[in-house]
């Protein structure tokens, strides 16, 4: 086939030389097409979008700005630069020269570890298609459909290594993925929180906060891989991965701004006053934190994993940032974890460090999701506002893991099943404020108007006004 | 003892060398009557540290026998009866020598119980398949590996001089089994009630005289002043059943025009290349090189340069060298070379068929059915690789059907582009597995309307598509998949357990019915491994080890 490849599909990785590469991926696009038109944001289809779009790796060309129409959005495939005679950094094989080739030895797992990262992507894209109908703003607009391209590009990218390195098992694998869908019974997503619909924009913010984040967390672990191409496609990602949760973080706090506006107008911190005012109280939000963070937390799989201690052995999956840990081998060191003693306490017991690699990221994580709730309170207490989000307890509500099913209070403290059960209401989103959070959802799309629900952003996308007319409908 | 282990020691060679006189038997020949006598030079040990006393033999010896039934059938086509006896007064064979057995490596043992069983299942071949008879003539005891050696020929007469016993004392003296067919040809081929068995193979002494002849375990029993007259009747007999040739002309069978080099075996149409860092071995079978005899005739001047000949001696040496002498060597990538070749192939294949009553080609059939059924139990991984130059077709197709899986490239579009593979009557009948079943039978698990259909595209150039659609090769990945796709097939599989995998594949490669050859190597031999792994048999106490010290074995008396 006669086709200018750069033009169509960006890539470094000389897809144009590579006839293996075209054959598979031009059987793939009409799918990936198709699947867009169907499951995607098709709604808007028509419109121009203020998108950027990475042409190359460097700081020239991974963010390109302009209006694209989305089902002709240029998705690349983009690796970061290789370093030079790189090593393998952790694991039995530690030192060794990274691998250019999958090993037939671990050709299932990294397979298995490539489809579940991969499946994510076009779940999140699933859940969020019919969030376009109530953005707040055009802005807003404009970010959520810059997410979705984006995990369209991550799951090419993922793809992209299915085809390139796996053969017909790979090429199988791709369509699947393309197949599975969010939400569906008899063919859902591989993770369960993926099958969540998402029908607001606070919990899309709390998703691109807290899920996303999840992501991050697994790519960094990814981007430490022996396998060259997986640890450079997914370093990549994460630099575009940066954005998504800059709109979860920045959505969270101007939702929290314009409530703390709200609260200043009309004299009350009382939350049924708030939402009469039409914004979201802050204890609401707090609900939708500890819903989302919870379930968020479950994606690192178990405390103890011999999964996880298997991948870090053969170096298939490292820590978040494996340079920053001394010992690399990880082979005699042990975890403290903490487990439920079965008698409403508390036990500690030592595992193998390698089996304790996802509470390692885990732990990460949870440092980092700190990191935006410490922000968000330096803005309440400006307000002079006695509130203080918190992140719940790590063992509260979860659903893998040691603390699975065990009843908890938000603070981590083991309580009765009923003494639970009557508390939820208190902690979680119920269906009425969830009517209410529904309720504020109405579509804005007059330049220079937002929704009364959530502030203004602060600075524009690349430098432009913030109501600058990022999505041109016709 | 010092353990005799498999490395740092020369190669075992399994090929005799040209006009090299034989060590421990005594070959002579009257009219169609052979007679082969057992008489171990107990200083001619295939290693040093053991003595191979009271016609006890080891490896080397048993390397003998072999290669002289390999010479009874084709340089000795007149020979229609075997009878195997003892050079000894008073002793016919005491079994495979236990302190060889003691005080060799796990491996080694296999090994060794492997080849030995094959090579009674080959008597027991030609005599169903070809006609060569074997009588078992006991002038003396007969103890363990002796007996079993009995039982694997057609009659069994045994000298009743009031002390000589056939024996199987391995579970009462040794602590291990009678695992060279012993156990199963008793009830199975005997039929020796399994109540009896079950006495017989706990005593120690064995059973002699009028009892052994009423248990079933011989067929006649004769006074010293008869056992020669005796044992000539039933040979004249046996002999008169024979379907073979009276007065043919035998062939000679050279030694292997072999070399061993760094990088494996070559021999003229087969290289064996070894690849040590990835544990594997790439066999390749040169394909028939036009033109092929046309006559019968021109096949008998050929003799043992005839390609299905020359070959089959090749791929069953290769076989055997690899087992013995390069156990880290997992999987075999099994290839054929010259696609120019498949006509030619499959003109052996019809020239074969139609002369199959010819005794030469009766024989080399004999041998290709025996090397096809040694592949089939090999504990080697193998991938058959069919590729452009690839020559798979009618016998050489057995390669690809016996291997656990096939991988044939699939390049381009058009139907007469390479590669392609073809059935011939090779596949359907002539080359049957140990379970007495084609390996296509085997494959498509007897469906008479599969094999119908596959019947009828005999001769037929078949594409990958074709071949994938017809379930006769396992993968077809295009030419761009290719490399990838095989790299990380044999990877994958070298990185997995040997052990499991030896187990896996000898229980996926014998779907169905038993025989007893699938018996004895799946039922017996698989215990008598175990049992040599435990500590009741080679531990610090066990009775194999501690045999011939005066000491008691300690046994572990819980039972699993």
């Amino acid at each position: 086939m006669d086709m200018n490849y750069q033009d169509r599909i960006p890539n470094n990785i000389e897809l144009g030389a590579n006839r293996t590469l075209q054959r598979a991926l031009e059987h793939w696009q009409p799918a990936f097409l198709s699947w867009w038109h169907g499951l995607g944001p098709s709604d808007f289809n028509a419109a121009d979008v203020y998108l950027r779009t990475a042409t190359s790796v460097d700081a020239k060309g991974w963010a390109t700005y302009g209006f694209v129409r989305m089902p002709e959005y240029r998705w690349g495939i983009f690796l970061a630069e290789p370093e030079p005679d790189r090593r393998i950094g952790f694991g039995d094989n530690f030192g060794q020269p990274v691998w250019q080739q999958v090993p037939g030895e671990h050709r299932s797992t990294l397979r298995r570890l490539i489809v579940t990262q991969g499946d994510t992507e076009p779940a999140s894209v699933e859940q969020q298609r019919l969030l376009g109908h109530t953005a707040p703003s055009l802005y807003d607009l404009r970010n959520i459909f810059q997410v979705n391209v984006e995990e369209g590009r991550h799951l090419w990218a993922m793809v992209y290594l299915l085809h390139a390195h796996f053969g017909r098992d790979g090429r199988e694998e791709a369509e699947e993925l393309l197949e599975r869908h969010s939400g569906d019974a008899d063919n859902p997503r591989i993770l369960g929180t993926f099958n969540e619909p998402i029908n607001d924009w606070l919990s899309f913010y709390m998703f691109t906060y807290f899920t996303d984040r999840d992501g991050k967390f697994q790519l960094k672990c990814l981007a430490e891989s022996s396998f060259d191409h997986l640890s450079r496609t997914c370093k990549f990602m994460l630099t575009e991965e940066a954005h998504h949760m800059f709109v979860g973080d920045t959505g969270i706090a101007r939702v929290i701004k314009r409530s703390l506006e709200v609260m200043a107008e009309i004299g009350s911190q009382d939350p049924d006053a708030v939402r009469r005012a039409g914004a979201v109280d802050l204890p609401l939000i707090q609900k939708y934190l500890n819903f989302w963070f919870s379930s968020s937390l479950d994606l690192f799989g178990g405390d103890s994993s011999s999964n996880a201690a298997s991948y870090f052995a053969h170096g298939l999956k490292g820590r978040p940032d494996e340079p920053r840990f001394a010992d690399h081998l990880a082979a005699d060191g042990m975890f403290a974890l903490e487990l439920p003693n079965g008698q409403g306490g508390v036990k500690t017991e030592h595992i193998p460090m390698r089996n304790a690699m996802n509470e390692v990221a885990r732990e990460a994580y949870v440092k980092d999701c700190q990191m935006g709730v410490t922000r968000w309170n330096k803005v309440i207490e400006r307000a002079a506002c006695d509130f203080r989000m918190t992140l719940p307890s790590p063992r509260f509500r979860r659903s893998v893991g040691s603390w699975a099913h065990v009843p908890t209070d938000t603070a981590g403290s083991i309580i009765s099943k009923e003494n639970y059960e009557a508390h939820l209401t208190d902690w979680l989103p119920t269906e009425a404020d969830r009517a209410f959070i529904r309720s504020l959802m109405k579509g804005v799309y007059e330049v220079g108007k937002i929704a009364g629900w959530i502030a203004p952003p602060d600075r524009g996308v690349n430098n432009l006004d913030i109501n600058y007319e990022y999505v041109k409908f016709h | 003892m010092t353990e005799l282990a498999n490395k740092e020691q020369e190669l075992v060679i399994f090929d005799l060398p040209s006009g090299a006189a034989y060590q421990h038997w005594k070959l002579s020949f009257d009219g169609r009557i052979a007679t082969l006598s057992l008489d171990v030079n107990e200083d001619r040990g295939l290693r040093p540290g053991y003595k191979l006393k009271l016609n006890s033999y080891d490896l080397g010896v048993d390397i003998e026998l072999h290669n002289i039934l390999q010479c009874i059938r084709f340089e000795h086509p007149q020979v229609a009866c075997v009878v195997l006896t003892s050079a000894r007064e008073k002793i016919f064979c005491a079994g495979a020598n236990i302190y060889m057995l003691a005080a060799s490596s796990h491996a080694w043992k296999v090994n060794f119980c492997k080849f030995t069983n094959e090579t009674r299942n080959g008597m027991e071949d030609s005599s169903r398949h070809d006609g060569l008879r074997f009588l078992a003539a006991l002038n003396g005891t007969t103890a363990g590996g002796g007996y079993e050696l009995a039982l694997a020929c057609d009659e069994i007469v045994l000298i009743d001089d009031r002390s000589s016993a056939v024996s199987l004392p391995e579970v009462p003296l040794l602590g291990v089994l009678p695992g060279t067919g012993g156990l199963t040809r008793v009830v199975d081929k005997r039929h020796v009630r399994r109540d009896l068995a079950d006495i017989f193979c706990t005593n120690p002494d064995g059973v002699r005289g009028q009892r052994a002849r009423a248990w079933g375990l011989v067929d006649e029993i004769a006074a010293p002043a008869q056992f020669a007259a005796t044992v000539r009747r039933r040979a004249e007999n046996l002999a008169y059943s024979s379907s073979r040739p009276r007065d043919a002309k035998g062939i000679t069978l050279p030694p292997l025009d072999k070399q061993i080099r760094e990088d494996g075996y070559h021999y003229p149409h087969l290289d064996a290349f070894v690849d040590r860092p990835a544990r594997s071995v790439k066999l390749v079978v040169h394909g028939p090189t036009q033109p092929q005899p046309a006559t019968i005739e021109e096949a008998h001047q050929l003799g043992a340069d005839w390609w299905p000949l020359a070959m089959a001696r090749a791929l069953d040496d290769a076989i055997l060298m690899l087992r013995a002498n390069e156990p880290e060597l997992g999987l075999l990538l099994l290839k054929t070379a010259g696609a120019d070749n498949l006509p030619a192939a499959l003109e052996v294949g019809r020239f074969m068929h139609a002369h199959r009553q010819d005794w030469l080609v009766r024989e080399t059939i004999g041998l290709l059915r025996r090397t096809f059924a040694r592949l089939d139990v090999t504990s080697r991984s193998m991938f058959a690789v069919i590729e452009s130059d690839s020559c798979f077709a009618g016998l050489l197709l057995e390669l690809a059907l016996a291997a656990d899986r096939s991988y044939m490239v699939a390049t381009g579009d058009a139907e007469t582009a390479a590669p392609h593979i073809a059935l011939d009557a090779f596949n359907f009948g002539l080359l049957p597995m140990a379970n007495g079943e084609s390996r296509l039978a085997t494959r498509f698990s007897r469906d008479a309307a599969k094999l119908a259909a596959l019947r009828k595209l005999q001769g037929k150039l078949l594409r990958p598509a074709e071949a994938l659609e017809h379930g006769l090769v396992t993968l077809t990945p295009d030419e761009l998949d290719w490399e990838d796709e095989l790299r990380m097939a044999i990877e994958e599989r070298c990185s997995l357990s040997p052990d499991a995998l030896t187990g896996m594949e000898a229980s996926l490669r014998f779907p169905g019915a038993e025989s007893l050859a699938t018996k004895v190597f799946g039922r017996l031999s698989a215990w008598q491994n175990w049992v040599f792994v435990r500590p009741n048999a080679t531990g610090e106490n066990g009775a194999l080890k501690i045999y011939g010290t005066g000491k008691k074995s300690r046994f572990d008396w819980e039972r699993v």
